[in-house]
């Protein structure tokens, strides 16, 4: 009995372990990512809002969405996965693939102008949403979130975490594509 | 011809440690002593091999040869010299063969000293720490080689070292913490040796208590400057994220301090021995676990520079087969009857398990963090993250707990303590009274400070009073202070320095403001008792960036007290990457932290002003804690043993 209970410690580690390696196995071969949040919103139009836009006079709503397909990239200046995501924005938006909206979200709108001011502004508009009010009908739970808006202002994939160049190849490339197919059909 | 050579001493190196790992251990099964004798040569041909392995990666980075993949990757021609070293380590082959360089150096350095240790025992030991660097080396050169080339498209110029990691504190961060790390392989080989010997007397905890203490020491240190770099080169003033890699370093570094203490009581006393074991092979499992957490996909975070989830199978299995593999020959062998002394409720036995058991938990409390949202997400029972509210709440506590026991711990000795009531009623009540009044320096009074300054208080009083007690009978107290042990005074300063570390968390935390204000050149804005000028701004330019400096002068009373000069830079290899270079005045009391926000016309900038009152006490508080460590090794106990058992 008393040799029993040193294998405990062996046990509680064999069963972590198969978990880990459950996850790591999907995780390598695409099948399950940490980071994909499953969304009611996959197919549904982007909700409506209308909310002011950071660097303009006039607040936007979502038939700004409409007629392109474009990425809105959920951030706030508090976030410091945003920070790192940051330059891969920049360039995304100076490669000019797809256009790239900003949600500033729970934000202080001054200190996101300083923000872009300092880092370079990705953004075709950034629409603010102070209260959050958005981001809980597009169910965000933490910033960053990115979603893939298609021409007719559906919203076709979400991913919550930061973006960097592999990401945006091996998730969203493949979906632009086919969303650029469904186009020319 | 130099990365070849380099990649080549890595197969040698590979080679070796095969060997390393292989010889002695086939020795010890057949009694052999010319192959036990082996291993110190194996060990230091391996640190040799490693080294000329390193050194010629190095001169790969010194001299701009961008034909090596991870050169072109990590680093340029416009970087300072000193960075294009660096950069070695700014991504994962880099930071691969560090590791195993490091591995290589505690290995040569536990054959080279190790004389009064059994040789059967060191062999054994040698030839465990060879087999983790069997993992290691075979990791690199399957998956991820340092010196693969890009001979046919080489690049004219590379990519350029992440401007964050250009920064004299992320020169010295990672080699810190991997010393640390690398050096609990020590610790976990002799546990393996006792293990696999079956002889699990005091004998295995005295070799391994130094080797422990440094590097628990190291990763003090390690950690310490991941938090001071986080500070000042973030631009957001903050000391602690509990990040997913700093949870990573954290994990070892309590499960650490948990083996420091029961190592002494196993030693001392003959107690805990399977405790301590199960230590000794948690601790390293966690370094383990730390890098794996870092490069593999798992689990992403603001640290992930060289995540790459591919490479993640390899990790777990080797993590699997470490873990598994000691915990197995722990189930097997571990006494399982152990000699239990006796000793009182209120002993230092008692007060060190409470400590040991207050550290796990606090250790799982991070684990559970950490790996909880990424647990519920996989059996599909929701989305969850983890964030700072949760860890300040399960922490706060525990810390609280060790912090109370740590004073009491002082005052007590083996077996059963007497005149714990009367040695602690001082410290106790000055902590006490100390701390309902100390808040009103900060201004408004918090009872959240006042807790926390009390237990701070309480850990450095309890020293202080601790040490009067020890030198009582002396002449005088100097002459009584120069008779205390080494290993005492370690002890008297790491505790001193938990309760600065303490104190600062607890200032810092709930005294610090921020301004943002709008300043054009001339303007002067009160910022607390601080007066801040802004001068204007004046074109700066780096070796490779450039950049606008500002001029901000920090008065107090109408008189200057520093020259401020925040910078934004702009880097050009990184696809010009704008950066934050905070102006800081540090200070004992206080640190005023200043940051350049956005232009905004009119020679107007946006200005963010931090007032961070004893945020140095938190480094303060962890470097005494180092120190405090590496002092109970220099004590001459050790020295003593040594000589003895040679005799």
């Amino acid at each position: 009995m008393g040799r029993l209970k040193l294998f405990i410690p062996l046990f509680v580690f064999l069963v972590l372990a198969g978990l880990f390696f459950a996850v790591e196995t999907e995780v390598s071969e695409g099948e399950y990512d940490p980071k994909a949040l499953p969304s009611a919103l996959i197919g549904q139009p982007f909700p409506a809002f209308t909310l002011p836009a950071l660097l303009r006079e006039d607040p936007v709503d979502e038939s700004l969405l409409k007629g392109k397909v474009s990425i809105v990239n959920v951030w706030a200046t508090w976030c410091p996965t945003c920070l790192f995501e940051h330059p891969f924005l920049v360039d995304l938006s100076e490669r000019g693939e797809v256009v790239v909206f900003g949600i500033n979200y729970k934000d202080n709108p001054d200190k996101a102008r300083e923000w872009l001011a300092a880092k370079g502004n990705p953004f075709a508009v950034n629409i603010v949403d102070e209260s959050g009010k958005l981001g809980l009908d597009l169910g965000v739970t933490g910033a960053p979130e990115t979603f893939v808006v298609d021409k007719a202002g559906i919203v076709r994939m979400r991913y919550q975490g930061g973006l960097d160049e592999t990401i945006w190849q091996r998730r969203f490339v493949p979906l632009l594509e086919q969303i650029a197919a469904e186009e020319t059909l | 011809m130099i990365p070849e050579i380099g990649h080549f001493a890595l197969v040698l190196a590979f080679c070796s440690s095969l060997l390393l790992a292989g010889v002695p251990a086939l020795g010890y099964a057949l009694g052999h002593h010319t192959l036990l004798a082996s291993a110190n040569r194996f060990a230091l041909l391996q640190m040799a091999l490693v080294t000329v392995s390193f050194v010629c990666l190095a001169a790969a980075f010194l001299r701009d040869d961008f034909s090596v993949s991870i050169v072109a990757l990590q680093s340029n021609t416009q970087l300072p010299a000193h960075y294009k070293f660096t950069a070695l380590w700014g991504g994962h082959e880099g930071s691969l063969l560090l590791w195993v360089l490091i591995l290589a150096g505690w290995t040569a350095a536990v054959a080279l000293t190790g004389k009064h240790i059994p040789i059967a025992v060191k062999a054994v030991v040698l030839s465990t720490m060879g087999a983790v660097s069997v993992g290691f080396l075979s990791f690199m050169l399957f998956t991820s080689n340092p010196f693969e080339r890009e001979l046919i498209a080489t690049p004219a110029d590379g990519q350029d070292l992440n401007p964050l990691l250009q920064d004299p504190g992320m020169v010295i961060h990672p080699p810190m913490l991997y010393f640390g790390y690398v050096g609990f392989s020590v610790a976990f080989a002799f546990a393996i040796a006792a293990l696999v010997r079956g002889r699990l007397d005091a004998s295995w905890a005295r070799w391994a208590r130094p080797w422990t203490n440094i590097a628990w020491a190291f990763l003090t240190v390690g950690i310490t400057l991941g938090s001071w770099w986080a500070y000042y080169e973030l631009g957001w003033g903050g000391w602690w994220f509990w990040d997913p890699v700093e949870n990573a370093s954290f994990m070892p570094w309590l499960v650490g301090a948990a083996l420091v203490h029961s190592l002494a009581v196993t030693e001392k006393r003959g107690a805990f021995k399977n405790w301590t074991l199960l230590l000794a092979i948690f601790a390293f499992s966690l370094s383990l676990l730390g890098t794996f957490l870092v490069r593999s996909g798992v689990l992403t975070s603001v640290h992930s520079f060289a995540a790459d989830p591919t490479r993640g199978l390899y990790i777990l299995g080797f993590l699997f087969i470490v873990i598994g593999g000691s915990l197995t020959l722990y189930a097997l062998r571990a006494p399982e009857s152990a000699f239990r002394p006796t000793f009182a409720k209120i002993s230092r036995e008692s007060l060190l398990l409470a400590n040991n058991i207050l550290l796990v938990c606090a250790a799982l409390v991070v684990l559970l963090g950490t790996l909880f949202p990424l647990i519920m997400d996989y059996l599909d029972l929701g989305k969850y993250s983890v964030g700072p509210p949760y860890f300040n709440a399960m922490f706060v506590p525990l810390a609280c707990g060790l912090a109370l026991l740590t004073g009491l711990g002082m005052f007590s000795q083996w077996k059963r303590t007497r005149d714990l009531k009367t040695l602690v009623r001082e410290p106790l009540v000055l902590a006490l009274i100390t701390a309902l009044v100390l808040p009103f320096a900060w201004g408004e009074w918090q009872w959240l400070a006042s807790l926390g300054l009390f237990f701070g208080l309480w850990l450095i009083f309890a020293s202080v009073r601790s040490v009067v007690h020890q030198t009582r009978n002396a002449a005088t107290r100097l002459s009584g202070l120069k008779r205390l042990k080494l290993s005492y005074l370690g002890m008297i300063c790491a505790h001193i320095g938990f309760g600065v570390a303490v104190m600062g968390v607890t200032v810092v935390s709930l005294y610090s403001s921020e301004r943002d204000l709008r300043m054009a050149a001339g303007d002067a804005l009160d910022v607390g008792s601080y007066r801040v000028e802004f001068r204007g701004t004046a074109p700066v330019t780096g070796p490779n960036y450039a950049g606008t400096q500002g001029d901000i002068r920090l008065l107090r009373g109408g008189r200057e007290v520093a020259q401020l000069l925040p910078e934004k830079r702009r880097y050009h290899a990184r696809g010009d990457q704008i950066m934050t270079e905070a102006g800081i005045d540090a200070g004992f009391l206080r640190d005023m932290y200043v940051a350049l926000g956005e232009p905004l016309g009119d020679s107007a900038w946006a200005v963010r002003v931090h007032y961070k009152p004893l945020v140095r006490w938190i480094w303060l508080g962890g470097a005494l804690v180092a120190l405090g460590a590496l002092l109970a090794v220099m004590d001459k106990r050790y020295r003593l043993q040594r000589l003895q058992e040679e005799v």
